[in-house]
Protein backbone atom coordinates (compact mmCIF):
# COMPACT_ATOMS: atom_id res chain seq x y z
CA UNK A 1 0.00 0.00 0.00
CA UNK A 2 1.23 3.47 -0.85
CA UNK A 3 0.46 6.98 0.37
CA UNK A 4 0.02 10.28 -0.57
CA UNK A 5 0.60 13.56 1.31
CA UNK A 6 -2.77 14.56 0.60
CA UNK A 7 -3.62 11.52 2.66
CA UNK A 8 -5.09 9.23 0.41
CA UNK A 9 -3.94 5.52 0.25
CA UNK A 10 -3.50 3.43 -2.89
CA UNK A 11 -3.22 0.07 -3.14
CA UNK A 12 -2.58 -2.16 -6.60
CA UNK A 13 -5.25 -5.14 -7.23
CA UNK A 14 -3.79 -6.70 -10.60
CA UNK A 15 -4.55 -4.10 -13.06
CA UNK A 16 -6.18 -1.14 -11.46
CA UNK A 17 -5.67 1.13 -8.40
CA UNK A 18 -7.68 1.29 -5.48
CA UNK A 19 -7.91 4.91 -3.33
CA UNK A 20 -9.03 5.45 -0.08
CA UNK A 21 -8.55 7.97 2.51
CA UNK A 22 -6.04 7.16 5.37
CA UNK A 23 -7.34 6.85 8.72
CA UNK A 24 -5.91 10.08 9.80
CA UNK A 25 -7.34 12.12 6.88
CA UNK A 26 -11.11 10.74 8.07
CA UNK A 27 -10.31 11.62 11.95
CA UNK A 28 -9.34 15.23 10.90
CA UNK A 29 -12.30 15.69 8.89
CA UNK A 30 -14.08 14.65 11.28
CA UNK A 31 -17.97 12.94 10.17
CA UNK A 32 -18.70 12.79 6.85
CA UNK A 33 -22.55 13.35 5.71
CA UNK A 34 -21.69 13.38 1.85
CA UNK A 35 -19.92 12.02 -0.84
CA UNK A 36 -19.40 12.31 -4.44
CA UNK A 37 -17.69 10.18 -6.79
CA UNK A 38 -17.40 10.41 -10.49
CA UNK A 39 -18.10 8.51 -13.54
CA UNK A 40 -16.86 5.32 -14.38
CA UNK A 41 -14.99 5.34 -17.33
CA UNK A 42 -13.87 9.15 -16.85
CA UNK A 43 -10.38 9.68 -18.00
CA UNK A 44 -8.17 11.51 -15.33
CA UNK A 45 -5.15 13.23 -14.60
CA UNK A 46 -2.76 13.35 -11.34
CA UNK A 47 -4.46 16.15 -9.44
CA UNK A 48 -7.95 16.85 -10.95
CA UNK A 49 -10.45 17.02 -8.41
CA UNK A 50 -12.34 13.42 -8.25
CA UNK A 51 -13.96 13.35 -5.22
CA UNK A 52 -15.94 15.98 -3.23
CA UNK A 53 -16.26 15.04 0.54
CA UNK A 54 -18.54 16.79 2.91
CA UNK A 55 -18.14 16.60 6.91
CA UNK A 56 -20.12 18.14 9.42
CA UNK A 57 -17.30 20.66 9.45
CA UNK A 58 -16.23 21.22 5.76
CA UNK A 59 -16.02 20.38 1.99
CA UNK A 60 -12.60 18.58 0.83
CA UNK A 61 -11.63 17.53 -2.47
CA UNK A 62 -10.16 14.37 -3.35
CA UNK A 63 -7.83 14.79 -5.96
CA UNK A 64 -6.45 11.56 -8.50
CA UNK A 65 -3.51 10.64 -6.89
CA UNK A 66 -2.17 9.65 -10.43
CA UNK A 67 -3.03 9.60 -14.48
CA UNK A 68 -5.65 6.74 -15.55
CA UNK A 69 -9.09 5.71 -16.34
CA UNK A 70 -11.90 5.43 -13.37
CA UNK A 71 -13.06 1.62 -13.54
CA UNK A 72 -15.31 1.52 -10.69
CA UNK A 73 -16.85 3.62 -8.23
CA UNK A 74 -17.80 2.33 -4.55
CA UNK A 75 -21.82 3.36 -5.06
CA UNK A 76 -22.42 2.31 -1.23
CA UNK A 77 -20.77 5.36 -0.09
CA UNK A 78 -23.52 7.90 -1.77
CA UNK A 79 -25.96 6.27 0.61
CA UNK A 80 -23.83 5.42 3.58
CA UNK A 81 -21.37 8.16 3.93
CA UNK A 82 -20.32 7.46 8.00
CA UNK A 83 -18.97 4.59 6.28
CA UNK A 84 -15.59 6.97 5.52
CA UNK A 85 -15.29 7.17 9.37
CA UNK A 86 -15.97 3.80 10.14
CA UNK A 87 -13.66 1.65 7.99
CA UNK A 88 -11.35 4.13 5.90
CA UNK A 89 -8.93 2.14 4.85
CA UNK A 90 -11.31 -0.69 4.17
CA UNK A 91 -15.03 -0.57 3.42
CA UNK A 92 -14.75 3.01 1.89
CA UNK A 93 -12.61 2.65 -0.76
CA UNK A 94 -13.78 5.55 -3.19
CA UNK A 95 -12.80 4.60 -6.87
CA UNK A 96 -10.65 1.83 -8.85
CA UNK A 97 -8.05 3.71 -11.68
CA UNK A 98 -6.62 2.04 -14.32
CA UNK A 99 -3.00 3.20 -14.50
CA UNK A 100 -2.00 4.85 -17.80
CA UNK A 101 1.63 4.45 -16.58
CA UNK A 102 2.02 1.67 -13.65
CA UNK A 103 5.41 3.05 -12.80
CA UNK A 104 3.37 6.83 -11.64
CA UNK A 105 2.30 4.86 -7.95
CA UNK A 106 6.32 4.48 -7.01
CA UNK A 107 7.01 7.54 -6.01
CA UNK A 108 4.46 7.36 -3.25
CA UNK A 109 5.57 7.20 0.44
CA UNK A 110 5.30 3.26 1.60
CA UNK A 111 3.68 2.76 5.11
CA UNK A 112 6.15 3.82 7.18
CA UNK A 113 7.38 7.06 5.63
CA UNK A 114 3.34 8.09 5.99
CA UNK A 115 3.40 7.09 9.77
CA UNK A 116 6.74 9.64 9.95
CA UNK A 117 4.74 12.51 7.87
CA UNK A 118 1.82 12.26 9.85
CA UNK A 119 3.89 12.34 13.17
CA UNK B 1 -2.00 32.71 19.34
CA UNK B 2 -3.10 30.75 22.35
CA UNK B 3 -2.25 32.97 25.16
CA UNK B 4 -4.27 35.53 23.35
CA UNK B 5 -7.38 33.32 23.91
CA UNK B 6 -9.53 33.99 26.84
CA UNK B 7 -10.16 31.14 28.44
CA UNK B 8 -13.39 29.84 30.38
CA UNK B 9 -13.91 28.51 34.21
CA UNK B 10 -14.46 25.04 32.47
CA UNK B 11 -11.18 25.13 30.16
CA UNK B 12 -9.02 22.50 31.97
CA UNK B 13 -12.25 20.54 32.16
CA UNK B 14 -12.74 20.75 28.28
CA UNK B 15 -8.98 19.50 27.75
CA UNK B 16 -9.30 16.57 30.68
CA UNK B 17 -12.42 15.90 28.25
CA UNK B 18 -10.63 15.34 25.46
CA UNK B 19 -11.94 18.56 23.74
CA UNK B 20 -10.63 19.80 20.40
CA UNK B 21 -10.35 23.28 21.28
CA UNK B 22 -10.63 26.33 18.87
CA UNK B 23 -10.63 30.07 18.59
CA UNK B 24 -13.87 31.16 19.03
CA UNK B 25 -15.01 35.14 20.00
CA UNK B 26 -11.63 35.33 21.30
CA UNK B 27 -12.13 32.47 23.57
CA UNK B 28 -10.64 28.93 22.98
CA UNK B 29 -13.64 26.51 23.23
CA UNK B 30 -14.54 23.09 22.36
CA UNK B 31 -15.75 22.71 19.14
CA UNK B 32 -16.31 18.93 19.72
CA UNK B 33 -15.30 15.86 22.34
CA UNK B 34 -14.26 12.46 21.31
CA UNK B 35 -17.69 11.74 20.71
CA UNK B 36 -18.03 13.49 17.47
CA UNK B 37 -19.86 16.21 16.20
CA UNK B 38 -22.89 13.73 14.69
CA UNK B 39 -23.22 11.30 17.55
CA UNK B 40 -23.11 14.93 19.98
CA UNK B 41 -25.77 15.83 18.30
CA UNK B 42 -28.12 12.93 18.14
CA UNK B 43 -27.19 12.63 22.11
CA UNK B 44 -28.85 15.70 22.95
CA UNK B 45 -31.93 15.40 21.03
CA UNK B 46 -32.23 11.88 22.55
CA UNK B 47 -31.06 12.30 26.43
CA UNK B 48 -29.34 15.50 27.47
CA UNK B 49 -26.47 17.58 26.80
CA UNK B 50 -23.84 20.19 28.40
CA UNK B 51 -22.67 22.82 26.91
CA UNK B 52 -20.07 25.84 28.20
CA UNK B 53 -21.54 28.90 27.06
CA UNK B 54 -19.56 31.29 29.35
CA UNK B 55 -18.08 33.24 26.26
CA UNK B 56 -21.70 35.13 26.22
CA UNK B 57 -21.70 38.13 28.17
CA UNK B 58 -23.94 38.25 31.14
CA UNK B 59 -24.95 42.13 32.51
CA UNK B 60 -26.99 43.33 34.87
CA UNK B 61 -29.02 46.89 34.54
CA UNK B 62 -29.79 48.30 37.38
CA UNK B 63 -32.20 51.76 38.03
CA UNK B 64 -32.78 53.45 41.18
CA UNK B 65 -36.19 53.31 40.39
CA UNK B 66 -35.89 49.27 40.14
CA UNK B 67 -36.75 46.99 37.10
CA UNK B 68 -39.56 49.21 35.53
CA UNK B 69 -37.42 52.22 35.62
CA UNK B 70 -34.66 49.86 34.08
CA UNK B 71 -36.86 48.24 31.83
CA UNK B 72 -38.13 51.71 30.39
CA UNK B 73 -34.55 52.83 29.53
CA UNK B 74 -34.01 49.96 27.74
CA UNK B 75 -36.93 50.04 25.58
CA UNK B 76 -34.72 52.87 23.85
CA UNK B 77 -32.41 50.19 22.77
CA UNK B 78 -34.86 47.29 21.40
CA UNK B 79 -37.80 47.02 19.83
CA UNK B 80 -39.50 44.42 22.93
CA UNK B 81 -42.24 45.25 25.75
CA UNK B 82 -39.94 45.07 28.56
CA UNK B 83 -42.38 46.77 31.09
CA UNK B 84 -44.91 44.47 30.04
CA UNK B 85 -42.27 41.06 31.34
CA UNK B 86 -43.70 39.80 34.03
CA UNK B 87 -41.06 38.94 36.94
CA UNK B 88 -39.03 35.71 36.50
CA UNK B 89 -39.77 35.72 33.21
CA UNK B 90 -37.01 36.68 30.00
CA UNK B 91 -37.86 37.13 26.71
CA UNK B 92 -35.24 36.89 23.51
CA UNK B 93 -34.90 40.14 21.71
CA UNK B 94 -32.17 42.39 19.43
CA UNK B 95 -30.57 45.64 19.77
CA UNK B 96 -31.23 47.60 16.42
CA UNK B 97 -29.43 50.37 14.72
CA UNK B 98 -30.88 53.36 13.11
CA UNK B 99 -31.22 51.66 9.66
CA UNK B 100 -33.40 48.95 11.21
CA UNK B 101 -30.67 46.12 11.29
CA UNK B 102 -29.97 43.94 14.06
CA UNK B 103 -26.37 44.79 16.44
CA UNK B 104 -26.92 41.51 18.06
CA UNK B 105 -29.47 39.25 19.45
CA UNK B 106 -29.93 38.88 23.40
CA UNK B 107 -31.82 37.53 26.20
CA UNK B 108 -33.68 40.24 28.47
CA UNK B 109 -35.06 38.76 32.47
CA UNK B 110 -37.31 40.28 34.56
CA UNK B 111 -35.26 39.74 38.10
CA UNK B 112 -37.45 41.85 40.36
CA UNK B 113 -35.20 44.70 41.39
CA UNK B 114 -33.07 44.93 37.89
CA UNK B 115 -32.92 43.91 34.08
CA UNK B 116 -30.77 40.82 33.42
CA UNK B 117 -29.59 40.47 29.64
CA UNK B 118 -27.63 37.62 28.20
CA UNK B 119 -25.57 38.98 25.11
CA UNK B 120 -23.46 36.94 22.21
CA UNK B 121 -19.77 36.82 23.16
CA UNK B 122 -18.64 38.26 19.66
CA UNK B 123 -20.78 41.58 20.20
CA UNK B 124 -20.29 42.14 24.43
CA UNK B 125 -17.54 44.68 24.40
CA UNK B 126 -19.87 46.43 21.56
CA UNK B 127 -23.26 45.97 23.70
CA UNK B 128 -22.01 47.02 26.96
CA UNK B 129 -20.32 50.36 25.53
CA UNK B 130 -24.14 50.42 23.75
CA UNK B 131 -25.87 50.21 26.55
CA UNK B 132 -23.55 52.33 28.80
CA UNK B 133 -23.81 55.14 26.31
CA UNK B 134 -27.75 54.68 25.82
CA UNK B 135 -29.36 53.61 28.99
CA UNK B 136 -30.37 56.88 30.83
CA UNK B 137 -30.38 56.77 34.41
CA UNK B 138 -28.94 53.02 34.66
CA UNK B 139 -26.13 51.01 35.98
CA UNK B 140 -24.62 48.37 33.56
CA UNK B 141 -22.62 45.75 35.19
CA UNK B 142 -20.73 43.39 33.12
CA UNK B 143 -20.73 39.93 35.40
CA UNK B 144 -17.06 38.96 35.01
CA UNK B 145 -17.06 36.10 38.09
CA UNK B 146 -19.54 33.14 36.72
CA UNK B 147 -19.76 30.85 34.31
CA UNK B 148 -22.25 29.57 32.33
CA UNK B 149 -23.65 26.47 31.25
CA UNK B 150 -26.42 25.08 29.09
CA UNK B 151 -28.20 21.52 29.52
CA UNK B 152 -30.15 20.77 27.28
CA UNK B 153 -32.32 17.64 25.81
CA UNK B 154 -35.22 15.88 26.94
CA UNK B 155 -33.21 14.43 30.32
CA UNK B 156 -32.53 18.12 31.04
CA UNK B 157 -35.15 18.34 33.70
CA UNK B 158 -34.80 15.06 35.59
CA UNK B 159 -30.72 15.81 35.79
CA UNK B 160 -30.97 19.25 37.17
CA UNK B 161 -33.80 18.42 39.48
CA UNK B 162 -32.05 16.20 41.32
CA UNK B 163 -29.25 18.28 41.86
CA UNK B 164 -31.16 21.24 42.19
CA UNK B 165 -35.06 20.66 43.37
CA UNK B 166 -37.67 22.76 42.13
CA UNK B 167 -36.33 23.56 38.36
CA UNK B 168 -38.82 20.96 37.49
CA UNK B 169 -41.41 23.45 38.29
CA UNK B 170 -39.96 26.16 35.81
CA UNK B 171 -41.69 26.40 32.67
CA UNK B 172 -40.38 27.60 29.15
CA UNK B 173 -38.62 31.55 29.95
CA UNK B 174 -38.66 31.14 33.44
CA UNK B 175 -36.14 32.48 35.04
CA UNK B 176 -34.69 31.99 38.87
CA UNK B 177 -32.18 32.62 41.28
CA UNK B 178 -31.95 29.87 43.55
CA UNK B 179 -29.32 28.43 45.95
CA UNK B 180 -27.51 25.09 45.66
CA UNK B 181 -24.60 23.13 47.02
CA UNK B 182 -22.84 25.00 43.94
CA UNK B 183 -23.70 28.62 45.34
CA UNK B 184 -26.25 30.96 44.29
CA UNK B 185 -27.38 29.38 40.24
CA UNK B 186 -29.27 31.92 37.98
CA UNK B 187 -31.02 29.37 36.18
CA UNK B 188 -33.58 30.13 32.84
CA UNK B 189 -35.68 27.40 31.19
CA UNK B 190 -34.41 27.90 27.70
CA UNK B 191 -31.58 26.83 25.15
CA UNK B 192 -30.12 27.21 21.87
CA UNK B 193 -30.78 23.39 20.55
CA UNK B 194 -35.03 23.72 20.08
CA UNK B 195 -35.01 20.97 22.81
CA UNK B 196 -36.20 21.49 26.48
CA UNK B 197 -33.62 22.38 28.94
CA UNK B 198 -31.60 25.25 30.91
CA UNK B 199 -29.40 27.28 31.37
CA UNK B 200 -27.02 27.94 34.47
CA UNK B 201 -25.12 31.27 35.55
CA UNK B 202 -22.94 29.74 38.32
CA UNK B 203 -20.22 31.12 40.19
CA UNK B 204 -16.76 30.54 38.31
CA UNK B 205 -15.18 29.21 41.17
CA UNK B 206 -18.30 26.47 41.41
CA UNK B 207 -18.56 25.97 37.87
CA UNK B 208 -16.30 22.78 37.67
CA UNK B 209 -17.96 21.00 39.98
CA UNK B 210 -21.22 21.81 38.64
CA UNK B 211 -20.36 20.60 35.49
CA UNK B 212 -18.96 17.31 36.96
CA UNK B 213 -21.95 16.84 39.05
CA UNK B 214 -23.75 16.81 35.80
CA UNK B 215 -21.47 14.88 33.47
CA UNK B 216 -21.73 11.99 36.18
CA UNK B 217 -25.57 11.33 35.18
CA UNK B 218 -25.43 8.97 32.41
CA UNK B 219 -27.63 10.59 30.47
CA UNK B 220 -25.58 13.68 30.00
CA UNK B 221 -22.48 14.23 27.65
CA UNK B 222 -20.43 17.53 26.90
CA UNK B 223 -21.23 18.94 23.52
CA UNK B 224 -19.04 21.24 21.86
CA UNK B 225 -19.14 24.00 19.32
CA UNK B 226 -20.03 21.94 16.48
CA UNK B 227 -22.98 20.24 18.05
CA UNK B 228 -24.50 23.42 18.99
CA UNK B 229 -24.85 24.71 15.49
CA UNK B 230 -26.33 22.02 13.81
CA UNK B 231 -28.80 21.67 16.90
CA UNK B 232 -29.51 25.37 16.38
CA UNK B 233 -29.93 25.35 12.09
CA UNK B 234 -32.10 22.25 12.73
CA UNK B 235 -34.30 24.65 15.09
CA UNK B 236 -34.18 27.00 12.82
CA UNK B 237 -32.83 29.68 15.07
CA UNK B 238 -30.80 32.62 13.61
CA UNK B 239 -26.69 33.00 14.48
CA UNK B 240 -25.60 36.31 14.91
CA UNK B 241 -22.74 37.74 12.18
CA UNK B 242 -24.69 34.92 10.00
CA UNK B 243 -28.25 34.77 10.08
CA UNK B 244 -28.63 38.17 10.97
CA UNK B 245 -26.20 41.33 11.08
CA UNK B 246 -26.43 45.29 11.28
CA UNK B 247 -27.69 44.71 7.23
CA UNK B 248 -30.63 42.84 8.23
CA UNK B 249 -34.05 44.02 10.05
CA UNK B 250 -35.91 42.00 12.59
CA UNK B 251 -38.65 41.74 9.59
CA UNK B 252 -36.66 40.39 7.06
CA UNK B 253 -34.77 38.14 9.73
CA UNK B 254 -38.65 36.74 10.69
CA UNK B 255 -38.49 37.99 14.33
CA UNK B 256 -41.21 40.15 14.03
CA UNK B 257 -43.08 37.90 16.70
CA UNK B 258 -40.14 39.09 19.01
CA UNK B 259 -41.68 42.95 18.66
CA UNK B 260 -44.84 42.97 21.07
CA UNK B 261 -48.14 44.80 19.52
CA UNK B 262 -47.64 47.56 22.20
CA UNK B 263 -44.14 48.55 20.34
CA UNK B 264 -45.65 48.37 16.69
CA UNK B 265 -47.71 51.12 15.12
CA UNK B 266 -51.06 51.87 17.26
CA UNK B 267 -49.69 50.33 20.28
CA UNK B 268 -49.13 52.07 23.11
CA UNK B 269 -45.64 52.46 23.50
CA UNK B 270 -45.30 52.44 19.67
CA UNK B 271 -41.45 53.09 18.03
CA UNK B 272 -39.05 54.49 20.23
CA UNK B 273 -36.25 52.32 19.62
CA UNK B 274 -33.40 53.04 16.95
CA UNK B 275 -34.98 52.18 13.09
CA UNK B 276 -38.20 52.12 14.56
CA UNK B 277 -39.40 53.95 11.23
CA UNK B 278 -38.22 51.32 9.46
CA UNK B 279 -39.13 48.00 11.03
CA UNK B 280 -42.35 49.55 11.24
CA UNK B 281 -43.26 49.97 7.94
CA UNK B 282 -41.70 46.66 7.12
CA UNK B 283 -44.65 45.13 9.31
CA UNK B 284 -46.76 47.05 8.30
CA UNK B 285 -46.05 46.74 4.35
CA UNK B 286 -43.73 43.52 4.27
CA UNK B 287 -39.94 43.64 3.65
CA UNK B 288 -38.25 43.09 0.52
CA UNK B 289 -36.72 39.98 1.08
CA UNK B 290 -37.16 37.12 3.50
CA UNK B 291 -35.23 34.93 5.84
CA UNK B 292 -35.88 31.47 4.60
CA UNK B 293 -35.43 27.57 5.35
CA UNK B 294 -33.73 25.33 2.37
CA UNK B 295 -33.97 21.73 1.70
CA UNK B 296 -31.72 20.63 -0.97
CA UNK B 297 -33.00 18.24 -2.98
CA UNK B 298 -29.86 15.87 -2.75
CA UNK B 299 -27.58 15.18 -0.10
CA UNK B 300 -25.12 17.99 -0.88
CA UNK B 301 -24.90 20.49 1.96
CA UNK B 302 -25.39 24.19 0.88
CA UNK B 303 -23.03 26.26 2.93
CA UNK B 304 -22.56 29.96 3.85
CA UNK B 305 -22.14 32.32 1.12
CA UNK B 306 -24.09 29.61 -2.16
CA UNK B 307 -25.58 32.09 -4.09
CA UNK B 308 -29.37 31.50 -5.07
CA UNK B 309 -30.61 31.46 -8.35
CA UNK B 310 -34.32 31.15 -9.89
CA UNK B 311 -32.95 29.19 -13.12
CA UNK B 312 -30.94 26.03 -13.62
CA UNK B 313 -28.90 28.38 -16.06
CA UNK B 314 -27.93 31.88 -16.35
CA UNK B 315 -29.66 34.87 -14.78
CA UNK B 316 -28.01 36.65 -11.58
CA UNK B 317 -28.19 35.76 -7.67
CA UNK B 318 -31.30 35.70 -5.81
CA UNK B 319 -30.24 35.52 -2.67
CA UNK B 320 -27.50 33.61 -0.80
CA UNK B 321 -27.29 30.96 1.99
CA UNK B 322 -26.51 32.30 5.45
CA UNK B 323 -26.26 29.14 7.38
CA UNK B 324 -26.14 25.43 6.41
CA UNK B 325 -25.11 22.33 7.14
CA UNK B 326 -26.43 18.52 7.41
CA UNK B 327 -28.78 17.74 9.82
CA UNK B 328 -28.13 14.80 12.00
CA UNK B 329 -31.41 14.45 13.14
CA UNK B 330 -32.95 15.57 9.43
CA UNK B 331 -30.94 13.47 8.06
CA UNK B 332 -30.67 15.96 4.72
CA UNK B 333 -28.47 18.83 4.34
CA UNK B 334 -30.57 22.22 5.56
CA UNK B 335 -29.78 25.73 5.20
CA UNK B 336 -31.01 29.38 5.64
CA UNK B 337 -30.98 32.15 3.23
CA UNK B 338 -32.28 35.47 2.53
CA UNK B 339 -34.93 35.46 -0.86
CA UNK B 340 -37.07 38.22 -2.20
CA UNK B 341 -40.37 37.98 -0.70
CA UNK B 342 -42.42 37.09 -3.45
CA UNK B 343 -39.78 33.83 -3.51
CA UNK B 344 -40.28 33.12 0.10
CA UNK B 345 -43.01 30.74 0.11
CA UNK B 346 -42.49 27.21 1.67
CA UNK B 347 -42.36 24.81 -1.91
CA UNK B 348 -40.66 27.58 -3.97
CA UNK B 349 -37.94 25.76 -5.67
CA UNK B 350 -34.88 27.34 -6.51
CA UNK B 351 -30.96 26.50 -7.19
CA UNK B 352 -27.75 26.61 -5.21
CA UNK B 353 -25.10 27.28 -7.06
CA UNK B 354 -22.47 24.14 -5.32
CA UNK B 355 -18.65 23.91 -7.08
CA UNK B 356 -20.02 25.60 -9.87
CA UNK B 357 -22.98 23.39 -10.31
CA UNK B 358 -26.39 24.55 -9.72
CA UNK B 359 -28.44 21.61 -7.57
CA UNK B 360 -31.72 21.71 -6.78
CA UNK B 361 -33.32 23.24 -3.18
CA UNK B 362 -36.80 24.06 -2.32
CA UNK B 363 -38.06 27.36 0.32
CA UNK B 364 -39.06 25.05 3.63
CA UNK B 365 -40.61 25.87 6.75
CA UNK B 366 -38.51 25.98 9.97
CA UNK B 367 -38.19 25.19 11.96
CA UNK B 368 -36.59 21.95 10.47
CA UNK B 369 -37.20 19.95 13.56
CA UNK B 370 -39.95 20.62 16.26
CA UNK B 371 -39.03 22.64 18.97
CA UNK B 372 -39.41 20.33 22.07
CA UNK B 373 -40.41 23.05 25.10
CA UNK B 374 -41.98 23.18 27.93
CA UNK B 375 -44.22 25.64 27.91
Amino acid sequence: MKFTEDHEWLLSDGDVVVVGITEHASEQLGDVVFVELPEVGTQVAKGDEVVVIESVKAASDIMAPIDGEITEINDSLTDDPGKVNEDPMGAAWFFKIKPTDDGQIDGYMDEDAYKDFID
Amino acid sequence: MSDTLRKTPLHALHVELGAKMVPFAGYDMPVQYPLGVLKEHQHTRASAGLFDVSHMGQVIVRATGGYDAAARATEVLVPVDLLGLAQGRQRYGFFTNDQGGILDDLMLANRGDHLFVVVNAACKDADIAHMRAGLEGCEVEEITDRALLALQGPAAEGVLQALVPGVAEMKFMDVAIVDSRFGELWISRSGYTGEDGYEISVHADQAQGLARALLAHDAVEPIGLGARDSLRLEAGLCLYGHDIDSGTTPVEAGLTWAIQKVRRAGGARAGGFPGAGIILDQISNGAPRKRVGLRPDGRAPMREGTALFTDAEGGTPIGAVTSGAFGPTLGAPMSMGYVPAALSAPGTPLYGEVRGKRMPVTVAELPFVPANFKR
